[in-house]
């Protein structure tokens, strides 16, 4: 396919139907129904199932039962529904099965509004669902990425048995960009062995289950799943930095909050300023490794995000008090200006002394 | 009765930045011109969000009643009878007046049903409907599909396209060899449905096809999200 012109919701969809996606299960919300539409057009030409379930929480026991037998499935929600499907994603985690859950977030808490947030990154990252877990969480920033991040999920989940979020939003959801979805790569996957979908008395039958009553077993099973997190931390972990090699003041932003900042970032450098930008592409694994490298040069760090404040605490966390991290944000929806964030860092720039043109 | 122009298309084709465009241009002509929002599906990018601009220009901008609040729903307000009015029914600023333009701005492609609404008094009216392409949308690509969503959207709204629109572009990449490309693909699609292609729509001159008989430049209407 060569370069087209999609909403970041559709080439979510396409960049799974090239994954070898066979069950999309939906619900409408705004602002990703667009998923749910391009799937119901396209996945019956693909010998495919698109299917509206009667609820969210339908929806995610449906891409329960589909991973379980071996195939790649995949839901998709807005910030209210999401948090619907909060306990199908811990018992997914629970069966160690595969799955690829999309979060197009939009303003909160309750129903919120439907324009653009970031306010799920805690949700996302530190607990999308009950009992010892993690998540990998993958922010994609442009329309490309909406598509390669999609086909990196389907895989790093199929990898690790683990279920994959791409945390988006409405911003990068609704625009339209061109996008190759040639461009998207696959890797090897382990063969499913332990997929439920008929042993023709061939083999022992598999057994999906997340209730361990033997506390030992239940400590042994987290104890191994924890060992594929720290795989995950070690082979997984990726970032994009723009400009931070001098920088004086590092920007930390992802999804569409590191397009905004990367305007700011040249603003603020066409006056002097050394800023630079280091965009999470996974929020978990975070680069808390890269902060920490960059706290040996850099006087202070900026967390930008679409919300109260909610990376700004791992950004802390990783730099271990050696750098002053302030925030800066907007969030109900309100999208931040690159202007702000200018103003924001010249402030930051001044009370530092740093040097400036 | 006003003038009928109904702008209507795959989701994303470009049909709001058009109908804009278009509205802009009636709006400079002698007569009224009305822009109806009837998009029903999206409310993220719709002719609503540019209703101060539009009515600073002299348009009379009919939009969802209660667009972008918390009671957003998909109706379509009492006052889009008020183009199919006959007769002096108006005083001036008021509402339409008879031989004035009304284009309408129809949301995505399912979108187009609502339209069925008002089909016996559009017909009554007389119109054109314009079918917005983009050949670089992955499921209008080739003629064959453009062709069959246009006859989906007939069968929505229970009304027959007119014309074509060429408004193939890649976004931010869109130069005047990608422009180039859509020239074929629209000449077969105006073939196969027998419609012409009344013109093509590009934001920049340069980017014009030269075989192009009737060239649109646009300025880029679309809310800028940051």
């Amino acid at each position: 396919m060569a370069k087209v012109l999609m909403k970041g919701n559709e080439a979510i969809a396409e960049a799974a139907i090239e994954a070898g996606c066979k069950y999309y299960f939906g619900y409408p919300i705004t602002p990703q129904t667009e998923i749910s539409e391009y799937m119901a057009k396209r996945m019956p030409d693909e010998g495919g199932l698109c299917l509206q379930a009667e609820s969210e929480i339908a929806a995610i026991n449906m891409l329960l039962g589909a991973s379980a037998s071996g195939t790649r499935a995949m839901t998709s929600s807005s910030s209210p529904g999401i948090s619907l499907k909060s306990e199908g994603v811990s018992y997914l985690v629970g069966c160690d099965l595969p799955a690829v859950i999309v979060n197009v977030q939009r303003g909160g808490p309750g129903l919120g509004g439907i324009q653009p947030s970031q306010a799920d990154y805690y949700q996302a990252t530190k607990a999308y669902g009950h009992g010892d877990m993690h998540l990998p969480v993958l922010a994609p920033s442009t329309v490309q990425e909406m598509a390669t991040l999609t086909c990196e999920a389907f895989d790093i989940a199929d990898i690790y048995r683990t279920p994959v979020i791409i945390l988006a939003d409405g911003a990068v959801g609704q625009m339209m960009e061109p996008v190759n979805i040639a461009e998207c790569r696959s890797r090897e996957v382990p063969p499913k062995t332990w997929a439920a979908c008929g042993h023709g008395g061939r083999r022992r039958h598999n057994i999906i289950n997340s209730l361990l009553m033997d506390p030992e077993e239940l400590e042994r099973t987290v104890l191994a799943r924890f060992e594929r997190y720290r795989e995950i931390e070690k082979n997984e972990l990726a970032f994009a930095e723009y400009m931070v090699d001098d920088a004086d003041i590092i920007v930390v932003a992802f999804g569409i909050a590191a397009r905004i900042c990367r305007t700011a970032v040249d603003a603020v450098r066409a006056k002097g300023i050394k800023a630079g930008l280091l965009r999470p592409i996974t929020l978990w694994p975070f680069p808390s490794s890269r902060i920490l490298f960059h706290s040996e040069t850099a006087k202070a760090f900026l967390s930008v995000e679409l919300s109260m404040g909610q990376m700004v605490t791992d950004v802390k966390l990783a730099c271990e008090c050696r750098r002053p991290v302030e925030f800066f944000g907007r969030t109900g929806g309100v999208i931040p200006e690159p202007g702000d964030v200018a103003a924001k860092l010249t402030a930051m720039a001044k009370e530092l002394g740093c040097e400036t043109r | 009765m006003n003038r009928i122009t109904i702008v209507a298309g795959h989701a994303g084709a470009g049909k709001t930045n058009v109908a804009i465009s278009l509205a802009l241009i009636y709006a400079g002509s002698d007569v009224g011109c009305t822009l109806i929002d009837f998009d029903t599906v999206n409310p993220y990018f719709r002719a609503a969000d540019s209703a101060d601009k539009l009515r600073a220009a002299g348009i009379r901008v009919i939009v969802p009643e209660f667009a972008n609040t918390n009671v957003d729903i998909p109706t379509l307000p009492a006052d889009i009878a008020s183009v199919f009015v006959t007769g002096e029914g108006f005083a001036a600023g008021e509402g339409s007046a008879v031989g004035d333009f009304a284009v309408f701005d129809v949301g995505g492609d399912d979108g187009a049903a609502a339209l069925g609404v008002y089909r016996a008094d559009i017909e009554r009216a007389g119109y054109e409907m314009l079918y917005v392409v983009n050949m670089y949308r992955p499921l209008t690509s080739n003629p064959y599909s453009a062709a069959a969503l246009m006859r989906r959207i007939e069968s929505y709204s229970r009304l027959k396209f007119t014309g074509i629109v060429n408004n193939s572009n890649l976004g931010s990449e869109t130069n005047a060899e990608t422009v180039a490309k859509s020239v074929p693909f629209v000449r077969e699609l105006s073939e196969m449905t027998g419609l012409p292609v009344v013109f093509t729509a590009v934001m920049d001159e340069r980017f014009a096809p030269p075989e192009a008989k009737s060239v649109l430049i646009m300025e880029n209407h679309t809310k800028a999200l940051f």
